[in-house]
């Protein structure tokens, strides 16, 4: 456990106060947490199987052949498919390719066709369709939502529930990926900029003006046409284009703080410039930094949703809350898509600016909370 | 006759975070038309708070109980449109800081009409009248030019002055002036007491003085209210209270005047710093292609010489450059001149050749609020020097060595500067100086921003270390008692000029120049009686 100074201890008392912040922070964390497993909630794998004595995880990842189980060698193991599903709880009985169903089910009470066999069994998550999970047995997609799909099917019969619970989870992770970069880089450019100040910031603000006037989404766009658009690109072009939120405010924080009477103390004991701008400077910015950091977080996840909504963003494999709203304006007659999308959104970006807005005030000295 | 203001049994609690803070506990007291009444105590006693409540102008985590009476007018259940009607009509503020207090972005001309044509409802052009009335009265010469600069245009005095048109712009019946001198040179004090005195007698108005320095108190109040965590502990008209003071602490508050003489110097001891001629102009550039069209001459050609034990004090209004005479000697601003400390020359050294030198000569600054990162606790403040300069042994135990020494509890070692009142902070301030154990320690008005009875404490440690250490001062500081108490030598200075310079006794007993003697006058003048 961190042990939280005098100062931040008042901050965390402030923000729990704040009944709304904190019960957003809560269902936040829940939702987050949650969706972080995502493996374990909708997958197109069993969490857990045992075949002839042996446990696997396939939800965690690996590849798996269908000759694992006793099938036909050289194809990848699709536990969706009946056949892979017989092989497993039958222990690979020759029957599973000709009857699996009647076999699935002869093979339940441990004897198939009078003889004993080595029973398996598969641990299923509550949601048994992975993001990319084409169901081939829905008719007409998009359908709607109904005891199998909950939230129904996307027009490629995908599950729109796992598609969401991903689709949270890539969107949070981006925000805060893009988040933390921005935030390093800016900061660090602002610091150089306000402690140095003079020419260094004259340049430096000139290159942030030119640098900021440049058409992001033309470069993201040129770039995705280059190479193949990924998650790894999209954050870097998008951090690309966003560290400049917050080099105004550090800088001026800097500016402002390199005339204190306290990093003059410092330079007068001797302390190095480095040392000056990361021990006695920067915590004071740090505050301003805080009240910053909830516009790029929404903002990245803004950008990313446009970008997929779109068609420039992540490609369509990808599960995306973006392409979820496309799919609902393309789709009008099945608005369980536009609603899902829209509640999702509205859910993320209203959580997060409840919890901000109850960080900034907490960071505020001269709000009261009774 | 029932007097303008009168506050019974005033209470005021600070909630913060569910604990409750009693700032003021049951104040009594009262103010007559064109009668003087000053609060005064230390800070933290509550003066302040006290008086900012009568028209309820505290944040919102105050709450005030007891009764005031504004001409018989309740104010503390008062509802908020009356409270509007009478602040800055009825009753008027003048605050301490006076760049801070008006708008840097608007003319002197926009400030003072701005409120007589929204409160008194008089044209642009009668405004102007008025405005030029006010400043007349307000003695600011040459009203009519002044009329369209800005803030930063006018020195100390004179911005003080225009707050103070500011409050008489609505002719109010009550000004509550919250130590308005304290930021101004002792020169400008004087001058802005008087304005107030004529002021408040020509408009028969009551005033309400709040300040910590008693000199003040004696030059302008009748009646007199001391002030002690929150309490009245004494109260009378002036002479009786500074003639038979009845309670400790108003007899603990009148006898707190630095004294004594320092240690006099060893006959052989070494040269510690020594300037010749030293220089510190700053450019001044115009034009597209900056070109330097001047200097702004903040010191010309100072020359001073710091034996070991020995003290220079320096002494000048604001502006005249002391304080920057004192960076340029540490190093931290640039200037021209040999410098030499302990026998080598610093004045060309780069900053990375310069950092080992710098544990042999250190600062304490005038704000203990401002020189102490409130980031960091206090062992990590004292000790950041330590490591800097590789000093040998375990740093909490220097840490609390010198905590002890300075007068501050080792226990309190991790705590945060916050939770120290200003005194201790200063000595936090004296620890981190004095814990690389230095030759030299240059002390930038240390003792401004402190209480009068905390000034005479540092003053005694201070004095305690130098006789232990031998240690070099220089000692800058416009209070001339607290530089008489301290120092061997002292230099005058004025603009940037060093205009008298000479052992102690000479200059305070034997001044030679007029600028010396009038800066004597004001200082001595004001407290000749509180003494």
């Amino acid at each position: 456990m961190i042990r939280l100074n005098a100062l931040n201890q008042r901050r965390w008392r402030n923000f729990r106060s704040n009944k709304r912040a904190y019960w957003s922070l809560v269902i936040f964390s829940i939702l987050f947490a949650f969706c972080l497993c995502a493996e374990f909630v909708a997958n197109d794998r069993p969490i857990l199987l045992s075949f002839k004595g042996d446990l696997m995880l396939p939800a965690t990842g690996g590849r798996y052949a269908e000759a694992d189980f006793g099938g036909d060698p050289g194809f990848v193991a699709d536990f969706t498919d009946p056949v892979v599903q017989c092989l497993i709880v039958s222990g690979g009985l020759e029957a599973c390719f000709d009857t699996p169903e009647d076999t699935l089910s002869d093979a339940d009470d441990g004897v198939v066709d009078g003889n004993a066999i080595d029973k398996g069994w598969m641990i299923w998550p509550p949601i048994p369709y992975a993001y990319n999970t084409v169901n081939y047995e829905v008719v007409a997609a998009p359908s709607d939502p109904d005891e199998r799909h909950w939230l129904g099917t996307d027009d490629q019969t995908r599950d729109v529930l796992a598609r969401v619970i991903y689709g949270f989870r890539i969107s949070v992770l981006f925000a805060l990926i893009v988040t933390f970069f921005s935030s390093v880089v800016g900061i660090l450019a602002g610091a150089i900029q306000g402690f140095f100040g003079g020419l260094v910031d004259l340049f430096f603000q000139r290159f942030i003006e030119i640098w900021g006037n440049t058409p992001s989404l033309y470069v993201i766009i040129i770039m995705g046409a280059i190479f193949t658009m990924n998650f790894t690109l999209l954050t870097f072009l998008i951090v690309l284009f966003s560290w400049t939120a917050l080099v105004g405010v550090v800088r001026a924080e800097f500016l402002r703080a390199r005339n204190f009477e306290y990093v003059r103390a410092a330079r007068a004991l001797g302390v190095s410039d480095t040392t000056i701008m990361l021990r006695h400077m920067l915590p004071n910015a740090m505050v301003a930094t805080v009240t910053l950091l909830p516009f790029i977080v929404t903002g990245a996840l803004g950008t990313l949703a446009g970008l997929d909504f779109l068609g420039f963003g992540l490609p369509p494999s990808y599960p995306s809350l973006g392409e979820l709203a496309l799919q609902g304006k393309n789709n009008l007659q099945s608005p369980h898509l536009a609603i899902t999308a829209f509640i999702t959104l509205a859910l993320i970006l209203s959580l997060l600016v409840f919890i901000f807005e109850g960080v900034r005030d907490a960071f505020d000295p001269r709000k009261t909370f009774v | 006759m029932t007097p303008l203001l009168q506050v019974r049994d005033l209470t005021v609690d600070f909630v913060q975070a569910g604990a409750t803070t009693k700032a003021v506990r049951g104040v009594s007291f009262e103010v007559g038309a064109g009668e003087t009444v000053a609060l005064v105590g230390e800070s933290g006693s509550g003066k302040s708070v006290s008086a900012l409540s009568t028209v309820r102008l505290l944040p919102d985590s105050a709450r005030i109980g007891g009764s005031v009476t504004y001409k018989g007018q309740e104010m503390v259940a008062a509802s908020d449109a009356t409270l509007r009607e009478v602040r800055g009509n009825d009753i008027s503020f003048i605050f301490q800081e006076p760049m801070t207090s008006l708008n840097p972005l608007h003319t002197i001309e926009k400030q003072l009409g701005e409120s007589l044509e929204l409160h008194q409802g008089l044209s642009k052009t009668a405004a102007r009248v008025r405005t030029l009335e006010l400043l007349t009265k307000t003695g600011i010469p040459d009203p009519e030019s002044r009329l369209s600069a800005y803030p930063h245009q006018l020195s100390g005095g004179q911005r003080q002055r225009v707050m103070i048109a500011m409050a008489l712009a609505n002719g109010p019946e009550l000004l509550i002036a919250d130590e308005p001198t304290t930021a101004l040179d002792v020169t400008i004090e004087a001058q802005i007491l008087e304005l107030l005195a004529e002021i408040q007698r020509a408009e028969g108005m009551g005033l309400l003085f709040i300040t910590h320095d008693l000199g003040v108190v004696r030059k302008i109040a009748t009646r007199v209210c001391v002030m002690q965590n929150g309490e009245i502990v004494e109260s009378g008209p002036t002479e009786q209270l500074f003639t038979a003071p009845q309670h400790p602490y108003t007899r603990k508050l009148l006898a707190a005047e630095p004294s004594g003489t320092p240690d006099p110097i060893a006959p052989n001891a070494p040269r510690i710093v020594e300037t010749a001629d030293l220089r510190i102009w700053f450019p001044i550039k115009r034009g597209l292609m900056r070109k330097t069209v001047g200097n702004i001459q903040a010191v010309n050609a100072a020359t001073v010489q710091v034996h070991a034990g020995e003290t220079l004090g320096i002494v000048g209004e604001s502006g005249s450059g002391k304080t920057t005479l004192a960076l340029a000697i540490m190093r931290l601003i640039s200037s021209e001149g040999p410098i030499t400390l302990d026998n080598r020359r610093i004045d060309g050294l780069k900053n990375r050749d310069l950092r080992p030198l710098r544990g042999d000569m250190q600062m304490v600054f005038q704000d203990p609020f401002g020189s102490l990162s409130p980031r960091m606790t206090v062992a990590q403040i004292i000790a950041e020097g330590l490591t800097i300069h590789k000093r040998p042994g375990d740093p909490r135990q220097l840490v609390a060595d010198i905590m002890t020494e300075t007068g501050l509890d080792p226990d309190t070692m991790d705590r945060y500067p916050h939770e120290f009142s200003g005194g201790q902070r200063q000595r936090i301030a004296i620890a981190r100086a004095m814990i690389l154990q230095p030759k030299l320690v240059v002390l930038d008005e240390p003792t401004s921003a402190l209480d009068m009875t905390v000034q005479v404490q540092i003053v005694d440690l201070l004095r305690g270390l130098q006789r232990k250490y031998g240690l070099a001062y220089i000692f800058i500081s416009h209070d001339l008692r607290v530089v008489r108490a301290l120092s061997h030598r002292v230099i005058v200075m004025q603009n940037g000029d060093v205009v008298e310079s000479g052992t102690s006794d000479q200059i305070f007993d034997a001044p030679q120049t007029p600028y010396t003697k009038t800066l004597l006058a004001a200082a001595f003048d004001k407290r000749a009686h509180s003494a």
